[in-house]
């Protein structure tokens, strides 16, 4: 089986500081990842490295595309990129304010993605927002409200319902929970599991919340000062970590 | 079915002043299909762990863990994944679920997985969960909020939702009353009727001695403890 993403020696620096080092991996479609550590360790550098928002100092990422096979899209030029973007990748900010555009309405929002890969008519464009703002449990006579007037959960629901509407097959993550309260919290992970499960997505989810990856991520990654310094199946790293670091993250985790 | 060569397992403990932990070594044993056996030996013994090396949730030092073809000691993540989604079950002892998800969407999931319709999970979830006489009323509950000897159950019926060729049950008659204890133990009956090759810790003597084939001592797999 040919990987929908493989990452090959990423490294970016900021001057002479390393964002990430020397990371490598395959990513299969149906995988769900989760990338941890400390504020600083580097995840958020390679996740954007990864997704086209930065380009790495060396190293490559293949991506397997529907047309063309597996093709680097470092080297890919910017428009490449930018329709990849809009059609078979997604990224959740981690505010959903960098993700949405606050002044147009919920609607317009799931919608601009849909125009964007040519969609023209406007009753079909706006039955399929609909349905999607149901399916994130959105109610629908709030499709032609701007997200300024939603709550921070709704507004996460919006991002993500915007980001899926095309069909990606691959959604990059970045702290999707971060910053909402534990019920909402716990509503999210349900929803994005069960979009993960029947529409077949392959997600890359940062964060620095070891209970969200248990539940989401099949693979785990722990990463420390740009370097991976383990990698395993998700529970098994957490049940039995290997690294001294990691071994300290997860008896650092707060029982409730 | 499972069949274990020389395993060996060391707990490091990095930030105890690296202390290590001799758990067990060359531990060797295999489990036929339609055969069930149990492990026994004192708590602390390694039973559990044993249990969990064998799922992929703790890492092996050396030697082989075979589940049919696979080599869980060696595997990487996306076989172990697929391993367990086709062919290795494990009760445990303690549910862990997603928040907010119904139990019987808890109970159907791992059909769901196996690509198996809503419907026909359900149906499957709903006949396990009025067996274990889980009332009707809590079923679009999350089992969160549940006793703890109905979360077992609840646990139990999600472990046989699906056959498994291969299950490992880590105490799944405990805690429960004597009804409930007699449906568990025609679940094991049946799965090994239909051929599935059964690893279990049953600490109820009566129900080891009922469903279990043979018993496996593994405290002469522990290393010699220094005085």
């Amino acid at each position: 089986m040919t990987p929908l993403l493989s990452v090959r020696d990423i490294t970016k620096r900021y001057g002479t500081f390393v964002g990430c080092a020397d990371v490598s991996f395959d990513l299969f479609p149906g995988e769900v990842m989760g990338i941890v550590g400390e504020s600083g360790s580097g995840k958020s550098t390679l996740l954007n490295c990864m997704a086209g928002h930065l380009t790495p100092d060396t190293g490559e990422v293949l991506y397997d595309t529907r047309v063309d096979g597996q093709r680097d899209t470092v080297q890919m030029s910017e428009p490449e990129r930018r329709m990849l973007g809009r059609t078979d990748w997604a990224f959740v900010h981690q505010n959903p304010r960098d993700g949405l555009r606050m002044g147009v309405s919920a609607g317009g929002n799931v919608g601009e993605r849909l125009m964007a890969v040519g969609a023209r008519n406007y009753g079909d464009i706006r039955t399929k927002a609909t349905d999607w703002l149901g399916r994130v449990e959105i109610a629908p006579e709030r499709i032609d409200d701007r997200p300024s007037t939603f709550s921070g959960g709704m507004q996460q629901r919006l991002q993500i319902a915007r980001n899926l509407v095309t069909g990606p097959r691959l959604v990059f993550m970045d702290e999707p929970t971060g910053g909402l309260d534990v019920s909402v919290q716990a509503r999210l992970l349900d929803l994005l599991r069960g979009l993960v499960r029947d529409l077949g997505l392959s997600a890359i989810i940062v964060t620095h919340d070891l209970a969200v990856v248990r539940l989401l991520a099949d693979r785990l990654m722990v990463m420390k000062s740009g370097h991976v310094i383990e990698a395993g199946l998700t529970d098994q790293v957490l049940d039995d970590p290997q690294h001294a670091y990691t071994q300290l993250l997860v008896s650092s985790v707060l029982q409730v | 079915m499972i069949e274990l060569e020389n395993v060996s397992k060391t707990f490091t403990l990095h930030n105890q002043g690296s202390a290590v932990i001799q758990v067990m070594n060359n531990v060797s044993f295999s489990v036929k299909a339609g055969e069930c056996v149990a492990l026994t030996g004192a708590s602390g013994v390694g039973k559990s762990t044993l249990m969990r090396m064998i799922y992929g949730n703790y890492l092996a030092q050396s030697g082989s863990i075979m589940i049919g073809d696979t080599d869980v000691a060696s595997a990487v993540p996306r076989e172990i994944i697929s391993l367990r989604r086709h062919t290795l079950g494990y009760v445990s002892q303690f549910l862990r679920v997603v928040p907010r998800v119904p139990t019987l969407e808890v109970v159907a999931e791992p059909l769901r997985r196996v690509g198996r319709s809503e419907e026909e999970a359900e149906e499957r979830a709903r006949t396990l969960l009025a067996q274990l006489n889980i009332p009707e009323a809590l079923w679009s509950l999350s089992p969160t909020t549940f006793s703890g000897g109905e979360q077992q159950r609840v646990n139990i019926a999600r472990g046989f939702a699906y056959t498994y060729p291969a299950m490992l049950l880590d105490e799944p008659t405990a805690s429960l009353d004597a009804a409930n204890r007699e449906v568990v133990l025609s679940l094991i009956e049946e799965a090994k009727a239909r051929g599935a090759a059964i690893l279990g810790i049953f600490h109820d003597e009566a129900a080891r001695d009922r469903v279990c084939d043979r018993e496996l001592d593994i405290t002469v797999f522990a290393p010699a403890r220094a005085a």
